[in-house]
């Protein structure tokens, strides 16, 4: 690879402005979906419409009192943020936003990405682990618990999608997808991806981990300040993540008539945040049994099932 | 700075502290956090027809290691006011209290010569930063504490053109 020094600086520079700026987008966000799916404005007075919100909470993070709790294990927890937040960096760089932005071709991206998003988990069990609180600590094993639960089904439906495309590359899977998107193919493998990443991405209807009304606050229950800040980086910057792949897996990625790539590829991205969003504003959240059962019981056998058609169907 | 500010900085930072002071007026993430009735108002005032978190004060964290404001909202018992002031200390700095209702301010209805389990006015407990009356107190009592909070932080009220409440004076009162 020769990649100079320079391109290196720019890569990481825009990687960050990406996470930096989806976060305060998606923070704001998500206040103001939660206020209109409740009849309510969400923030109007910080800013235009409450723009500078997330800016107002940012500074207000930062000036808060860290506090470490006596009995914590310390280093693990002033590291589990950490662990929780770098890999996304390099999480981010081969996902193409059309076909000349995109910071890192290679030709494993789809498998890098997931095997980099596991590290989520990582860090969500560092933090239960090193907080010495007994919700923390529940917090972090059910995140582990339902790992499996979320990843094989993911990871079987990511395997037809790659079957079809023959490509592990997320730039060959969009080109393939040039004569129709594979949502139109596997509309209910796109269903089953949709609620593995609300699992994967910890969020409501499944948000076992962090679940307020059982768990206090879950995982970041110790947790005040910039560590409260970067976990809520990580978790919107897997959200970007998650709902880029879902794109370019299912909906073609920057493909779409009149408008360049990137917004295209911007438009479905937050397309499927906002959908996210949606579920977790208007779902109750779910008991970690009935999860559990719906990950093995239905999610399983339908990727399985329709993983064995679509190659009967490839092999004819 | 607040009343639940540990220790006084020894420098002085005029310029960060005043933008400090500004985001932290515009984000008040109140305590999850109900003793009696006045929690219902409470919610009332995070719900569609006052929503609090118009003000950037609408983020009910239920821990209290991310919450800035802890809303007094109802009648301390003796039995409840160890964790009362346990859920204080917890807090980080800066933190502010808001008494809402007579029963928070002084023990309300339940100071009675034979009641032996009220505490009157959390404000023996913990420092209090603004004093809510009413039993309960309509939410958009609550509302203006937060914006009186606010006043607190920066010196400046946030809709200067709203006209004040007329103020009862001392001996009027009681």
């Amino acid at each position: 690879m020769n990649v100079s020094f320079v391109a290196i600086i720019c890569y990481l520079l825009g990687i960050s402005a990406v996470v930096g700026l989806n976060a305060v987008i998606l923070v704001w966000l998500e206040r103001k979906v939660a206020g209109h799916m409740q009849f309510r404005y969400g923030p109007m007075e910080v800013g235009p419409h409450g723009l500078l919100q997330t800016l107002a909470d940012g500074i207000k993070l930062v000036s808060k009192q860290l506090v470490i709790p006596d009995k914590a294990d310390k280093p693990l927890f002033l590291l589990a943020p950490v662990v929780s937040l770098v890999p996304i960096f390099a999480a981010m760089m081969p996902l193409p936003l059309s076909e000349s932005v995109q910071a890192w071709e290679l030709n494993i991206g789809l498998l890098f990405i997931i095997a980099l998003g596991l590290l989520n988990t990582l860090g969500i069990l560092l933090a239960g682990w090193g907080s010495n609180n007994k919700y923390a600590l529940l917090g972090g094993s059910r995140a582990v618990a339902q790992i499996l639960a979320y990843k094989i089904p993911l990871l079987i439906s990511v395997m037809t999608i790659i079957m079809m495309s023959g490509s592990y590359s997320l730039r060959d899977i969009v080109l393939a997808q040039n004569h129709g998107w594979y949502v139109l193919y596997q509309p209910l493998l796109f269903i089953v991806y949709i609620t593995a990443i609300t699992l994967e991405t910890n969020r409501s209807p499944f948000d076992f981990s962090e679940a307020e009304s059982e768990l206090v606050a879950g995982f970041h229950t110790e947790y005040s300040g910039m560590g409260f800040s970067l976990f809520f980086l990580a978790e919107y910057s897997y959200m970007f993540i998650a709902a880029a792949l879902a794109s370019i897996l299912f909906l073609g990625g920057w493909q779409g008539p009149w408008l360049p790539g990137p917004v295209w590829s911007l438009i479905k991205i937050y397309g499927i945040i906002f959908l996210l969003m949606w579920f977790r504003w208007t779902f109750p959240r779910l008991r970690i049994d009935q999860m559990l059962s719906l990950g093995w019981k239905i999610l399983l056998p339908i990727t399985l099932v329709n993983f064995l058609v679509t190659a009967g169907v490839l092999a004819l | 700075m607040g009343a639940g500010s540990t220790v006084p900085p020894i420098i002085h930072f005029a310029l960060l502290e005043k933008v400090f002071n500004q985001a932290r007026a515009n984000s008040l993430w109140p305590l999850t956090f109900g003793l009696a009735c006045c929690a219902i108002e409470m919610m009332h005032a995070a719900g569609p027809r006052f929503d609090l978190d118009r003000f950037g004060a609408g983020v009910f964290r239920a821990t209290p290691r991310q919450a800035d404001v802890m809303i007094v909202a109802g009648t301390v018992t003796e039995k409840m006011a160890p964790t009362v002031v346990r859920l204080y200390n917890q807090m980080p700095a800066p933190k502010w209290v808001i008494a809402m209702g007579n029963c928070a301010i002084s023990g309300g209805p339940f100071k009675l010569d034979f009641n032996y389990n009220v505490v009157e006015g959390v404000e023996r407990l913990i420092p209090v930063d603004v004093y809510v009356p009413g039993c309960p107190p309509r939410p958009e009592a609550l509302v203006e504490a937060f914006l009186k909070l606010e006043e607190k932080l920066t010196g400046k009220r946030r809709f200067p053109g709203a006209p004040e409440m007329p103020r009862r004076t001392q001996d009027a009162g009681e």
